[in-house]
């Protein structure tokens, strides 16, 4: 039977959510083409959440085990995935995370094809694989056919909403022989225990230069805090730019893309760079003291008005909802 | 030290996306294009690197049309020695396609130190074909690199992921992807500008292999429903609230 792969995360030692997005969007792909997916995990020892992945649709879960696989290895994963893809995969499906950005490239080149990449929909017609990606800073869709063998994708995070479609997910450890490769992670600096990414977050809260100086990011914090661990605190490029928050919280163009079930927008006018990281997001919520500025026009809900009296209020609201 | 930087000329983000006639790509009548952004990080290192070592070439690579020349007349300008333009009547899909193209090109001038290229390109979002050539020249590589230290051969990378930063290293000689972070771009000086019309040039036309992504149509993305103003101030809070809750069930 056709065989979808689908490459799941792990960090520590531990699948990623993003894992079981990859399986729902191979489970898709291979319901609509009759096959079946095998799911690979790539350790040095057993993964904990392995044995999750048949609830989203894995026939089977593969773990590929090598002593270089304690962290990620660019190299060994590539050529341990496109090894096993050679073995007779119709479809590789990874994630279009940090990693997986680095990794799905690198596999496609050593299967000698294309890469699809950042898919945020995957359809098939008549036996063809088909998929959709966002390209011009969100402004247009291309819709491609992936006529590889096999055919490589990546699809990006958040958008594969996790459904379970449970199947057998016999699970099983393959060793492999890899090198130790060149290209080596030495240290993994971890950000403030327990925080977010915005990349990740089911709820993001963005705060532009209306917050007027860095030290009033605290109401984002705190009402961040309100929805207790499942939001994260974004920024604008402006803001970035002029070193109040760290780069790594930037949504943007030139940050990151997140598409969160719900983005609350906070003093941000609503630049086209703005908007290219976050307009697939679920729902979304400006807060502006400027009722003509642009990011009404992509916002669910707009609230017109003061923010520093607006984010209080809804942090209030949400605690007592709470 | 001997670098190569990949560099692409993109539509700018600002620019109204219209489909062009062929309902495929875009319609550049009135388009205003740039250096990729992330290019640009590529090419000040590159120049920051040649200059610390006191000796070397960067030599600048692009694919595309002929207007390309232009994109590469500007990294002559901030201090790039010379440039190929491997030329193509459009870019490919197909990042693979691209990618094969660069690494004949590359193999035929090299050996290099350092290969430099962009995260991704702002226009097809592809973040491929930088760690494609490195495949095909079987060489290390580091993406997305935001910190940058090179002691003797070795590499030391830093690399954002979710919720971390993770530090990387490899040998030289190995190919980067830059992201912003890793440097400060210099503009074009007037004098650079000047020296940037003698400096060389080679015009290539290359002939690329089929590719595995077909681009079958391209369209505005689906409009969002029309949201609405709440309300004004504080007062509105509560409103919203139950609209999140209750309409969009978001809470």
């Amino acid at each position: 039977m056709t065989t979808i792969l689908a490459v799941s995360e792990q960090r520590d030692g531990a699948l990623r959510k993003v894992s079981s997005e990859v399986v729902t969007g191979a489970r898709r792909i291979a319901d609509a083409l009759g096959a079946e997916v095998e799911a690979l995990v790539l350790a040095s020892g057993p993964a904990s959440g392995a044995d999750q992945l048949a609830g989203f649709g894995a026939d089977r879960v593969v773990t590929l085990t090598a002593a270089a696989f304690k962290q990620y290895a660019p190299e060994g994963y590539a050529q341990a995935v496109a090894e096993r893809a050679k073995a007779g995969a119709a479809v590789v499906v990874c994630a279009a995370s940090a990693q997986g950005k680095d990794l799905a490239p690198r596999i496609a080149a050593k299967l000698g094809t294309g890469l699809a990449a950042d898919v945020t929909d995957v359809m098939v017609d008549g036996g063809a694989l088909m998929a959709i990606r966002p390209v011009y800073a969100g402004k247009a869709l291309l819709k491609v056919k992936l006529t590889g063998k096999p055919a490589v994708l990546s699809l990006r995070p958040n958008v594969f909403t996790p459904v379970q479609r449970p199947k057998a997910g016999a699970l099983s450890t393959v060793a492999v022989s890899v090198p130790a490769g060149r290209v080596t992670v030495k240290e993994i600096k971890a950000a403030e225990a327990g925080a977010l990414d915005v990349a990740e977050a089911p709820i993001v809260i963005s705060g532009g230069r209306g917050l007027k100086e860095p030290a009033n990011f605290k109401i984002l914090e705190d009402l961040a805090h309100a929805f207790g661990g499942r939001a994260a605190v974004g920024a604008s490029r402006a803001v970035v730019d002029a070193g109040w928050r760290p780069h790594a919280d930037q949504v943007g163009q030139t940050g990151k893309t997140v598409s969160p079930t719900l983005y609350l927008a906070v003093g941000i006018s609503g630049a086209i760079q703005h908007l290219a990281g976050m307009r697939t997001s679920k729902v979304i919520v400006a807060i502006n003291k400027d009722k003509d500025a642009p990011i009404f026009k992509v916002a669910d809900y707009g609230v017109v008005g003061d923010l520093f009296e607006i984010v209080p209020a809804l942090t209030a609201a949400v605690k007592s909802h709470a | 030290m001997k670098i190569a930087v990949c560099i692409k000329r993109v539509a700018d983000s600002e620019t109204r996306v219209k489909t062009g006639a062929d309902g495929k790509s875009l319609d550049d009548a009135g388009v205003k294009f740039i250096l990729n952004p992330y290019d640009e990080f590529a090419v000040e290192e590159a120049l920051q690197r040649k200059e610390k070592a006191g000796a070397g070439e960067v030599v600048v690579v692009a694919l595309g049309g002929a207007a390309a020349q232009e994109t590469i007349r500007t990294a002559l300008a901030m201090g790039a020695d010379r440039g190929i333009l491997l030329q193509v009547d459009a870019v490919p899909a197909d990042g693979f396609v691209t990618a094969q193209a660069i690494a004949n090109e590359l193999k035929a001038g090299g050996p290099w130190d350092l290969v430099l290229f962009g995260k991704m390109a702002i226009d097809d979002y592809n973040s491929q074909v930088g760690p494609m050539v490195a495949e095909l020249l079987d060489l290390p590589c580091v993406t997305a690199v935001s910190h940058l230290t090179i002691e003797g051969a070795t590499v030391t990378a830093d690399r954002e992921i979710e919720g971390a930063i993770e530090v990387v290293q490899c040998p030289l000689p190995a190919v980067l992807t830059t992201d912003k972070g890793v440097n400060e771009p210099r503009y074009p000086a007037l004098k650079g500008i000047m020296a940037a019309k003698k400096k060389p040039l080679d015009v290539k036309p290359v002939t690329l292999a089929a590719g595995a992504i077909e681009v079958l149509e391209m369209t505005p993305p689906p409009a969002r429903k029309e949201g609405r103003i709440v309300g004004e101030g504080a007062a509105a809070v509560p409103e919203l609230v139950r609209l999140l809750r209750e309409e969009a069930k978001v809470l």
